[in-house]
């Protein structure tokens, strides 16, 4: 069976995990050239979380604002109403709630 | 002598007549609830469009006890229009949706279905639309969306399109679902997809169909997508209120753990 999204994500999240811890244990080490960006690669995780954030935020309000608004469509339903309502009469059909 | 000129009616009505030949039939699913108002005017436009493309199809009301007397309208729109393009599947009380198209199905002649709102917020006028693009691409279902192309929305506020534009990018992230719009209701499907897809949803209300669609990935079914604009007449009222978001939270959730 496939892998459900939820087990996705967890693979991916175990995935980053063991390569941040790679990082960390490195830039641990006095000798290697991470040692002097330490912090950094302690807080990757949160700023990778940070920048996504920005982009989501960043994104869903763009989606929002050119989000289309249909006014044509809508002036288009309203003459229609009326057309069906006029041709429905004249075949018949009553408005009027019965009884 | 000279081969007798076709009229363009002439030319209509065969072009029709080929069309029907193909052997498909549309079972149009409306489910309703109070919708007096409403239901005589998607009926007009729904044959308007569909009469003038030469589709072959039916229309069936499946009406839960309305109160105001939308049957009472059904009735007379059959008397108008035919027992054959009306077809009237009421049921005593207000069950859900998912159980509204089952019941439907059951009575549907055609071998494509599709599924809209009674309110008018979904124009008929997409359904050959619709129909071609099942047509080009033998799509297992074609779902129509508000979100890309001349998709759109009319009456909402900021408020209303910040939660649908949020639920949305939140449920494509987590499900990476391969439709852009999972809570339209908007949609055609092949019968024998319908089936199988009714029978293995268990959401009710507007997740439902969120959770038809997943479900379709799931099963690999293929999805066709047209842009749609929803007219939404009814101001003022928020559909999405605490519970609603509650619910939805849920399933999806649900669904991320599940599929």
């Amino acid at each position: 069976m496939a892998f459900t999204k939820l087990q996705q994500w967890l693979l991916a999240l175990a995935t980053f995990s063991g390569f941040w811890a790679t990082l960390v244990a490195k830039a641990a080490q006095p000798q290697h050239f991470l040692h002097k960006h330490e912090f950094l690669v302690l807080a990757l995780p949160v700023i990778l979380i940070g920048l996504f954030g920005i982009y989501a935020v960043f994104t869903v309000l763009y989606r929002v604002f050119t989000f289309n608004n249909c006014e044509e469509a809508a002036e288009e339903l309203n003459k229609q109403i009326k057309q069906a309502r006029k041709d429905l009469t004249s075949k018949g059909f009553s408005f009027e709630k019965v009884k | 002598m000279y081969p007798k000129r076709e009229t363009r009616s002439a030319k209509m009505a065969r072009d029709n007549e080929e069309k029907s030949r193909t052997g498909d039939k549309y079972s149009i699913l409306l489910p309703t609830y109070n919708e007096r108002e409403n239901l005589p005017i998607i009926i007009w436009l729904i044959c308007q469009y569909l009469d003038t493309s030469g589709f072959n199809y039916e229309i069936i009301v499946i009406d839960d006890g309305s109160p105001d007397g939308t049957l009472d309208v059904a009735k007379q729109l059959q008397k108008i229009y035919g027992e054959d393009k009306i077809v009237l599947r009421p049921r005593e009380k207000k069950l859900g949706l998912g159980t509204a198209y089952i019941h439907g199905m059951k009575h549907a002649s055609g071998n494509f279905i599709v599924i809209m709102d009674a309110d008018l917020s979904h124009h008929p006028k997409f359904i050959p639309e619709f129909i071609k693009l099942q047509k080009e691409g033998d799509y297992d279902l074609v779902s129509g969306t508000r979100y890309i192309g001349n998709g759109g929305v009319y009456g909402w506020d900021f408020k209303r399109k910040l939660v649908s534009r949020g639920a949305n990018f939140l449920t494509q992230l987590l499900l990476r679902p391969g439709a852009s719009d999972l809570t339209g209701s908007f949609r055609l499907y092949k019968k024998s997809v319908l089936e199988n897809l009714v029978a293995r949803c268990v959401s009710k209300g507007y997740v439902f169909q969120m959770e038809m669609i997943i479900r379709a990935r799931q099963l690999n079914y293929t999805i066709g997508e047209v842009p749609i604009t929803f007219v939404d007449r009814v101001y003022g009222e928020s559909k999405l209120g605490g519970s609603e978001i509650i619910q939805f939270a849920k399933s999806l959730l649900h669904l991320f753990a599940t599929t």
